[in-house]
């Protein structure tokens, strides 16, 4: 016991030099909830933007709406990363842009299209009986939407949406390839300095866990309050 | 020079066999992970489902701990753990997170089977094991093929961390090694669409299979 304080990557003075230096994942913390938000931001305009294409009874913007989701879902993030960081500044040098820009259009861009689909099938999952029920009581489709359609989708499209959170501030981890200071990048950096790397990495493990284990778990329960609701 | 000579510099035989080459790697280790994972995660998904018991917890603290930690840091312990910067290091970190994810998706289909099932097999004298492993399993597997076939496609996106983090060169490790080789904007964007355009034949082709097997099968 004594030995296994004192000395390994177990040691107690491991985790001491991490108290000391809690003020800088302090500061990673906060710029991954900052990244997470504003990503989310994005994610959110976009995927309301092509869901609602794809809901709409036009081809053409039908088409739009697919190819966009098709082509972020089925792209890894980090190419996106790596084209935005590496590719654009060579266009032209007015295309430099900031690691946290880069991690919130990327990743804005990535999670939009899971958002997409989720508003999409959440607006599929309501019956047509509901559309051609407005459509006869003289609702216009923007009415129909409004008051029938979207307060019954949105309960549908809750619980899927939730997940995406998770899975967005999971992925704001990528940041850390381009050298982007949030939690991932810290761990790494300051334990290849120290060699503190158990302590380093279960604070980091810890903390996008206090993140996400909440939502996934309201996740679950909204899922399962919706499975209540609709079977008697 | 020109666009022509800049394109027929890049897009040279030695030049696209390098590319496959790394393709080969990312679909290997995505498919033996996913396998892996599968087994792994069917087993997590049983005991998880159990009605209490030392196993039960633990597996569901494997399952909650693994899945709400980025895939990338489970990278970054599996090698700190190992060591070694191999293909067997990039397997074992990939199949330690799908693992998870697989496990939930399982015990998704074996809550969604039948409970007149199990009932019925009862009342001919299976045993409760005989019952998971001639009844209820196959139904389940069948019902979740679809969402662990589209788990592949997450896979094989996020084996792209891999060159940065061990060094092994998977297909977006080899298109990052070109890209440094041909400094050329034209160059390093060909580079990125033939890259993104193998990225998404694939997974494309992969994900549409999944939405088949929905339809069709399951």
């Amino acid at each position: 016991m004594f030995i296994i304080a004192n000395s390994g990557p177990f040691a107690l003075y491991r985790w001491e030099a991490l108290l000391k230096d809690w003020r800088l994942f302090g500061d990673a913390f906060l710029y991954t909830i900052l990244l997470a938000v504003g990503s989310l931001i994005v994610a959110m305009l976009l995927g309301i933007f092509f869901g609602s294409l794809s809901a709409m009874h036009n081809k053409l913007l039908n088409l739009i709406s697919r190819i966009y989701v098709e082509f972020f879902q089925n792209t890894p993030l980090l190419i996106q990363f790596i084209v935005v960081y590496y590719g654009f500044p060579l266009i032209s040098p007015m295309l430099t842009f900031s690691t946290t820009t880069i991690a919130i259009i990327c990743v804005g861009l990535y999670h939009g299209a899971y958002i997409s689909e989720v508003v999409r099938s959440g607006i599929g999952a309501v019956p047509k009986g509901q559309f051609e029920a407005a459509y006869s009581q003289g609702f216009s489709y923007g009415k129909t939407m409004r008051y029938v359609v979207l307060p019954q989708a949105w309960r549908i499209m809750l619980p899927p949406l939730t997940n995406q959170i998770v899975n967005l501030i999971k992925n704001t981890s990528t940041v850390a390839i381009i050298s982007g200071a949030d939690v991932m990048f810290t761990a790494n950096s300051w334990s290849s300095i120290n060699l503190n790397y158990i302590p380093a990495f279960a604070l980091a493990g810890f903390l996008y866990f206090i993140l996400c284990f909440p939502l996934a778990k309201l996740a679950r329960k909204l899922e399962e309050n919706n499975k209540k609701a609709y079977t008697r | 020079m020109s666009f022509s000579e800049q394109m027929s510099q890049l897009l040279t035989g030695n030049n696209l066999r390098f590319l496959f080459d790394g393709l080969k790697l990312t679909l290997y280790i995505s498919f033996v992970s996913i396998v892996l994972s599968t087994i792994f995660g069917t087993i997590l998904a049983v005991l998880r489902n159990q009605k209490k018991g030392p196993l039960k917890f633990l597996a569901s603290l494997y399952i909650e701990i693994v899945r709400n930690i980025p895939n990338l840091l489970w990278i970054y312990v599996i090698f700190l753990i190992f060591k070694i910067k191999s293909t067997p290091a990039g397997i074992v970190s990939f199949t330690v997170f799908t693992t998870a994810a697989l496990a939930e998706i399982i015990r998704g289909g074996l809550n969604g089977v039948d409970k007149g099932q199990k009932e019925a097999a009862r009342s001919q004298g299976f045993s409760n094991f005989q019952i998971l492993i001639y009844i209820v399993l196959p139904q389940a597997i069948r019902n979740v093929l679809p969402a662990i076939v589209s788990q592949f496609v997450t896979v094989i996106k996020d084996t792209s961390f891999l060159y940065s983090v061990i060094a092994l060169q998977e297909l977006f490790g080899k298109s990052y090694i070109l890209m440094g080789r041909y400094a050329q904007t034209s160059q390093v964007f060909a580079i990125y669409g033939l890259v993104a355009l193998m990225y998404f034949v694939i997974n494309f082709s992969i994900s549409q299979f999944s939405r088949w097997l929905s339809r069709n099968w399951a």
